[in-house]
């Protein structure tokens, strides 16, 4: 495996190139059941045209009001990104036609954008903290989104659907500080995740609540910026990080056999892998921007911003730090703060008492192989974070082993039973009764007095075995510390 | 003109209020007068039995509001429930909104009825009401000894030909430009187009969203007053509505101007207007001096380039305004035969006339890149320079008074030169692009017998002084003359 401190770097006939990758992330706010600019309900999968109001519709004379919600969730994904809010900003019209767009413009913000620079930092391998990065954040903006068209309705016709026209995006715009697909991914994750903390936005890019345009563009290391090209609506991690795998490979090909990219739109195929040109720049629009006449600039007072502020959750960098503090592993540490639905079970696991390092242990090992097998996401784990905290707590205090606590675990999720009943139910607590250790201790030596003779003779890793003989016999309640203890007496005393 | 037809909404109100005569009575007569003047092609709709359902709902007692069982015309540009309403454009054609503009339900609510549409330039844009897909409407007025048709001016043009005609006790207008105030003048009433933000632009097809704004044209200030203050009001649904108090205009009408100073442009003294619009100008300031106020002259240095200004600004807000008319949801669809780019020309090709043509081609060129900063950005800045000129002129002034037109009433046909058009409106453009309040109050009539206009122009929200202004003038020059029924 490469290091992941090695820089990125694609290898052509004129030597190596490095590749220069921005993101520009649209995050629908979901957090708000209404568009932006209406009252209209935003449901996923709804059937066409039911989630849309007259000005959605664009109907004559209609009005758009901007919905405070939805400018609040922004401030605090602002916020959250560690950005200047501009308390005044402005909506503006982006003009174009096509039958998704009701308005024939779509209102955005292109001159003064409601969120000024920021930064978010990536850790491009979770294991290690020394590939941490940060990356610029430009600018976050608002903006409405368009409808859909369908083409598979109709043999000569195309249908539009409206229940998405108006819906509220953020539009995240990235510094061009990425430089290979895995921080591409990272950044991607990251914004994700902190979007999903603030609550702002569900991240779902199945559901087309969050989709990325990709710029690429590749030059010598260390050389100046080539021209880019900008891959639209690409909606997985993974299909991020391709296009910047195949788009850099593509365009270091194309410079090397002499020719020059154009600075251009691309479609990215995912079922082949390949991303192709959707129009140049000639062909570009001229999207006639200019300050929405129907709407006043949006001014924001200190109440406002202080109450955004104040209601923003702890974020997964500061989580993730904490739990380093409470002797947790980096790892570990960095895993149960990825996602918000992990961190706040992990943290509902800590007030139920459990102690933190053997939790964070028990929840990455134990419960996510569980959930796994189950095909289960944290929110279905069917033992809740206090009953988990109860097992934890017969471990700690010894009255079941850790064998023990697997079994009882098992149990739960089949039953539902707390982890105390199931023990006192089927009589699973801990031995630490010696004398009966030591009547299982001389049945298991005096059975295999063969091995004990080569123990003697200079065999010492047969201790396991004399160990694990002891415990299937006590039906694994006996405590180990003392199985140890009395057959290093016998053995070695 | 019946007895009933021939009264101010103020006698009308009072009238049923006494029971001196019904509601219904007043409503099957303007129904009648409004039947009886096609000629004029002041309707595009006509809504007779609206009429009457107000008028029972006043005589019934069911509605007691300040327009209990009062008619009126709304201009086409105002959506009304059900009843077509198209922005005198083809492109509209036969589209019935499912909604109510603000407006039109506030004077609803004040208990007014319907008598019908009224129509107008295709989508406010035009100075003669020539650029209707129904048609010019013909103005009442004729010049002495003449049967050549006249414009009732534009946008507003059939609200204007409806109440001087008495085919509407008054009617709504919008004013983008001067389309309440020009069509005032050429037809001899008032009309006044409120502060930027008063009537709430819900429901009105917009033009020019940061101009637009609805207003009353009636016969006489009082009824201006009566109906600005039922239409007006906050509107959460219209992010530019001014969240401020209604004003009661009528109840504190006064044409007492003492203390009151009178702002006099020297900038407005323009050359080729016509000698008999200037010594109205002068009867005007007369006037105002009797009624008690002291004329400053002013200067609003910036006002030569407030037409340049307004025909980048409006045309450019029109341009993006517009593009909704596509053919795909609502409204005529031409379908072509080159896809969804080919339905969306020949729609707007033979949806949209020429001038609305002329005016989406101007903003979407200043609007492009490579002309935006030459064009818009400065025209935001000179409209910045214009409102400040206003707000200086107020610190020395009360009250404003121009001329309102450069001209009375032209023959249909007779302008074909749009820019000789667009001047129409050069006195009454600075008071669209600062947002205030400003009023036309006819003045006299000219040699040719017709009317001629005064324009009041007052500072933000203060269109009590506006009023009071119009007031003291309506009483001076004794203006009750009335078109001649020739229809």
């Amino acid at each position: 495996m490469a290091d992941a401190a090695a820089p990125y770097r694609i290898q052509g006939e004129t030597g190596e190139w490095e590749v220069v990758v921005g993101l520009e992330v649209h995050a629908q706010i979901t957090a708000t059941a209404s568009k932006l600019f209406s009252g209209a309900a935003t449901a996923f999968g709804a059937e066409p045209n039911t989630q849309v109001s007259l000005v959605d519709a664009a109907m004559p004379g209609m009005l758009p009001v901007p919905n405070r919600e939805c400018i609040r969730q922004a401030v605090r994904t602002g916020m959250a990104l560690d950005a200047k809010i501009n308390k005044w900003s402005r909506f503006d019209r982006k003009n174009y036609f096509y039958a998704d767009l009701p308005q024939g413009y779509q209102i955005s913000q292109l001159y003064h954008p409601l969120v000024g620079e920021g930064e978010l930092e990536i850790l491009v391998d979770e294991k290690d903290e020394g590939s941490a990065k940060r990356i610029g954040i430009e600018r976050l903006h608002v903006e409405q989104d368009a409808g859909k068209l369908m083409h598979d309705q109709h043999a000569t016709m195309s249908y539009v659907d409206l229940n998405r026209a108006g819906v509220a995006l953020m539009e995240i715009v990235s510094r061009p500080d990425m430089r290979s697909p895995a921080e591409a991914g990272a950044y991607l994750r990251k914004l994700r995740s902190i979007l999903r903390y603030v609550g702002s936005c569900d991240g779902n890019m199945e559901e087309g609540s969050m989709r990325a345009d990709v710029n690429v563009s590749v030059r010598k290391p260390g050389g100046e910026l080539g021209t880019r090209t900008e891959t639209k609506n690409v909606n997985s991690v993974r299909f991020v990080m391709a296009v910047v795998e195949h788009e850099a490979k593509r365009q270091v090909e194309l410079l090397e056999s002499g020719g020059k990219v154009d600075q251009e739109t691309r479609l990215y195929d995912p079922d082949k892998n390949v991303t192709r040109s959707l129009r140049s720049k000639e062909d570009a629009h001229d999207y006639r921007y200019f300050p929405d006449p129907d709407l006043l600039p949006l001014e924001l007072d200190d109440v406002f911003l202080a109450e955004c502020r104040s209601t923003l959750p702890e974020l997964p960098d500061t989580k993730r730090k904490r739990y380093e503090d409470l002797g947790i592993t980096a790892y570990n540490a960095s895993v149960l703060t990825a996602e918000v639905e992990t961190a706040r079970w992990f943290d509902s696991l800590i007030d139920a008492g459990a102690e933190p390092k053997q939790a964070a242990n028990w929840v990455v090992a134990e419960l996510f192989g569980a959930l796994n097998r189950r095909g289960e996401g944290i929110e279905q784990s069917p033992v809740s974070p206090a009953s988990a905290a109860e097992l934890l707590g017969l471990v700690a205090d010894g009255t079941i082993s850790g064998t023990i606590a697997k079994q009882v675990f098992e149990i739960m999720l089949e039953t539902g039973k707390g982890a105390s009943a199931i023990v006192e139910e089927r009589g699973l607590k801990q031995t630490s009764d010696t004398g009966a250790i030591d009547a299982e201790v001389d049945k298991v030596l005096s059975a295999n007095a063969d091995k004990v003779a080569e123990y003697k003779g200079g065999k010492p890793q047969l201790f396991g075995f004399f160990v694990g003989q002891v415990m299937k016999a006590t039906g694994g309640k006996a405590n180990p510390k003392l199985v140890n203890e009395r057959l290093r007496a016998k053995l070695d005393g | 003109m019946s007895e009933l037809t021939a009264k101010t909404i103020a006698d009308l109100r009072d009238g049923i209020r006494s029971r001196e005569f019904t509601a219904r009575e007043l409503a099957e007569a303007f129904n009648a007068a409004v039947a009886a003047a096609k000629t004029l092609n002041a309707y595009t709709v006509e809504t007779p039995e609206d009429a009457l359902a107000a008028a029972e709902a006043a005589d019934s007692g069911k509605s007691t509001g300040p327009l209990a069982g009062i008619p009126l015309g709304i201009k086409d540009l105002f959506a009304t429930k059900g009843v077509d309403t198209t922005a005198g454009s083809r492109i509209l054609k036969d589209f019935r909104p499912p909604y109510e503009s603000t407006v039109v339900a506030n004077l609803r609510k004040a208990g007014a009825g319907m008598l019908g549409k009224l129509n107008m330039d295709e989508f406010a844009m035009g100075s003669s009401n020539e650029t209707s897909a129904y048609g010019p409407v013909i103005s009442p007025w004729r010049r002495k000894g003449s049967n050549v048709g006249l414009t009732p001016g534009g946008s507003s043009g059939g609200s204007a030909a409806a109440v001087a005609a008495g085919i509407a006790p008054g009617a709504t207008g919008t004013d983008t430009g001067g389309s309440i105030r020009q069509p005032a003048a050429f037809a001899g009433i008032c009309g006044i187009k409120p502060t930027y933000g008063r009537c709430s632009r819900w429901g009105i097809v917009s033009f020019a969203s940061s101009l637009d704004q609805a207003g009353p044209m009636a016969r006489t200030v009082r009824d201006c007053a009566i109906l600005l203050e039922a239409m007006c009001g906050f509107d959460p649904k219209d992010s530019t509505s001014l969240d401020e108090p209604v004003p009661q205009w009528e109840a504190n009408l006064s044409s007492d101007l003492k203390v009151k100073r009178v702002g006099i442009p020297k900038e407005y003294r323009i050359d080729g207007v016509p000698s008999e619009i200037n010594a109205l100008w002068d009867r005007g300031i007369e006037w105002l001096k009797d009624a008690g106020a002291t004329p400053v002259e002013i200067s609003l240095p910036h006002t030569k380039y407030a037409l340049p200004t307004y025909y980048i600004i409006a045309p450019a807000e029109a341009s993006s305004n517009l593009a909704r008319y596509d053919g795909v949801r609502y409204g005529l669809r031409v379908t072509g035969d080159d896809g969804l780019n080919g339905m969306y020309s020949a729609t707007r090709a033979e949806g949209f006339g020429a001038e609305v043509k002329r005016r989406v081609m101007i903003g979407t060129y200043v609007l492009s890149a490579g002309f935006y900063d030459a064009y818009f950005t400065k025209a935001q800045k000179v409209r910045a320079l214009i409102k400040q000129d206003f707000r200086k002129a107020f610190e020395q002034c009360d009250v404003i008074l121009t001329p309102t037109a450069p001209s009375a009433a032209f023959g249909i046909g007779e302008k074909t030169d749009p820019l000789a058009m667009y001047l129409n409106d050069v006195f009454a453009v600075p008071a669209s692009l600062a947002g205030l309040p400003a009023m036309g109050v006819p003045g006299g009539l000219d040699d040719q017998g017709l009317p001629l206009g005064l324009h009041l122009i007052g500072n933000e929200l203060d269109e009590q002084t506006v009023f009071n202004a119009g007031l003291a003038i309506e009483e001076r020059a004794g203006f009750t003359a009335r078109p001649e029924k020739w229809w």
